[in-house]
């Protein structure tokens, strides 16, 4: 379980720039929700995922995984049971390794990196295999390096690494945003599908109103640093995309958008 | 005939020894991505060491190893002021630069000579035993051909294993690094930390092969170090089989045959370091500066 409590987060602290984007914020995550997160930009959903993984620090509040405080956790500490992939598809893999080599150091997540063999041959059949599921044809390109893969592909590979180890919670951070509509559907199922076969909570930030009705068990729209809405169960499935849109538009013409 | 064979063999000797100082600054520079000026203190301080230790009696082979360890803390001090103080990647390196230039006048003074009464790796007790029909000059590049081979193969393999691939990851995409719950900070001191104990053991090694420390040797090392760097890398663009450790030696033994030539030519040795500079421009230039991966977004 994930708890956010009385999270304050102030940017520009001091400085006349000073924007106070969360005051006393509250959010609980449940084991096994897959909480499917919109809003406007600047209204929050990135820097919440930020706090959460250690990514920008807090001005007060506490952050809470299965009760333990880790608001002071530096991030990487973080990362060992938490997931993470960005909106940008370069961000997840190294570009001038192999795939092989990225799921390699990927499979060794939780485990000393020290100095046996970082390519170990028998769990080349255990990544076609796990490649083979994605089903893109990925499995022929082990030894291909991810630079030269296109944004699908690598972002495919990174959910991939990101779900290789035991993980307690899954980010995704508007991860289809930057593919074209008909890859973004297909690593949508794909996460869909990951988070239901490993049975992940998960957090995944969206633009897409069709992604965030389809997908997930919960829905969050946020605006301005507060949830304005926040259906689950029976509740979501009920939710169309014209409901969340008017509401949208509602909260746009008040900012004067 | 004899001659020309004799320089050229110098020549690749030079090359070879200086391939220690370019395999650290393969780390630093191509796979770390970071611009390590400490490069210059690290390398004379590997050799005011080795004279004073020399100088001393102590073995020689030993000092190559204690070379090794306080280029290592060189690379620390770098690492740390870096990492933990968060001060920026080129003025880090410039502070345990300047440091570094005060501590080697310390430890050995402006100058330091040494006795031929003394031995060196290339005239001590194993190497007479193994290759004591040479003279002087082969068992010296014979003994230069083992170390840069010896580091090479050494390097390749740790970039094989787990801590060596994510020394690679860092430099390439530290986000990934982070993202495998290891603190990417402490992956670049470590690697600041092979890479300045390799530039100290290559100052060691030009200290018993001249059998002298001079406080001013450092200057202009980094610029030598990435030159080879990119010469290497840029040479060998096209065939991506080749590895950076291969690239880079054929990169020093360029370099220096180049440099060779010019004061063949004629060129005043005072005029050495002008050339060196408008040398490594040119490399940049045509070689479309194939070094330094391009700015990263802070994503």
């Amino acid at each position: 379980m994930l708890e956010l409590k009385n999270v304050t987060k102030i940017y520009n602290q001091g400085l006349v720039t000073e924007a106070c984007l969360f005051r006393d914020f509250n959010l609980t995550v449940r084991d096994g929700e897959f909480v499917a997160i919109v809003g406007s930009n600047g209204s929050g959903k990135t820097s919440m995922l930020n706090i959460i993984c250690g990514s920008i620090p807090v001005e007060s509040g506490q952050v809470l995984i299965d009760g333990r405080d880790i608001t002071r956790t530096p991030d990487f500490k973080r990362y060992a049971r938490i997931g993470r992939i960005f909106q940008n598809p370069a961000t997840g893999t190294c570009p001038e390794l192999t795939m092989l080599e990225n799921l390699s150091l990927a499979d060794n997540k939780g485990k000393p990196f020290g100095l046996s063999r970082a390519v170990s041959k028998k769990r080349i059949d255990f990544f076609r295999d796990q490649l083979a599921g994605l089903q893109l044809g990925l499995e022929d390109k082990l030894h291909v390096k991810m630079g030269a893969l296109s944004g699908g592909q690598r972002q495919a590979v990174a959910l991939l690494m990101a779900t290789l180890s035991p993980l307690d919670f899954l980010i995704l951070d508007e991860h289809t945003a930057a593919l074209d509509p008909h890859t973004a559907e297909v690593i949508m199922e794909l996460t869909n599908r990951v988070v239901q076969e490993k049975k992940l909570t998960a957090m995944m930030v969206t633009h897409n109103l069709r992604y965030a009705v389809e997908y997930g068990t919960r829905m969050l729209m946020m605006d301005r640093g507060q949830i304005v809405l926040d259906v689950a169960g029976e509740e979501k499935a009920n939710t169309k995309i014209e409901d969340i849109l008017e509401i949208f538009n509602r909260i746009s013409i008040e900012c004067g958008n | 005939m004899s001659v020309f064979l004799d320089l050229a063999v110098s020549t690749v000797t030079q090359g070879l020894i200086y391939a220690l100082l370019s395999y650290g600054v393969l780390i630093t520079y191509r796979i770390l991505d970071f611009p390590d000026l400490s490069v210059d203190g690290s390398f004379p301080l590997g050799a005011a060491v080795t004279a004073v230790l020399l100088a001393k009696g102590v073995d020689p082979y030993l000092t190559l190893l204690i070379a090794i360890a306080v280029g290592a803390l060189a690379g620390l001090a770098t690492g740390i002021i870096h990492v933990r103080l968060k001060v920026r990647d080129l003025l880090a390196g410039i502070i345990t630069m300047t440091a570094l230039f005060s501590i080697n006048l310390q430890i050995a003074g402006s100058n330091l000579m040494i006795d031929r009464s003394f031995d060196t790796i290339f005239t001590g007790a194993p190497v007479m035993a193994l290759f004591g029909g040479m003279n002087l000059m082969y068992r010296k590049f014979v003994i230069s051909l083992i170390l840069a081979v010896l580091f090479k193969l050494i390097l390749d393999l740790f970039f094989s294993t787990k801590c060596g691939m994510l020394l690679r990851a860092t430099g390439d995409n530290a986000t990934v690094v982070t993202s495998l719950a290891v603190d990417q900070g402490r992956m670049k001191i470590l690697g600041l930390v092979i890479a300045n104990a390799l530039v100290s053991l290559c100052g060691a090694v030009v200290c018993h092969e001249q059998r002298a420390f001079n406080s001013t040797m450092g200057t202009g090392q980094v610029v030598f170090g990435l030159a080879t760097v990119i010469i290497g890398t840029t040479i060998f663009k096209k065939l991506p089989f080749v590895k950076g450790t291969t690239a880079v030696v054929v990169g020093s033994i360029l370099y220096k045959v180049c440099i060779q030539i010019a004061i063949s030519l004629g060129l005043p040795a005072n005029l050495l370091k002008l050339v060196t500079a408008v040398l490594f421009l040119i490399i940049l230039v045509f070689g479309n500066a194939g070094g330094r991966k391009k700015v990263k977004s802070n994503a």
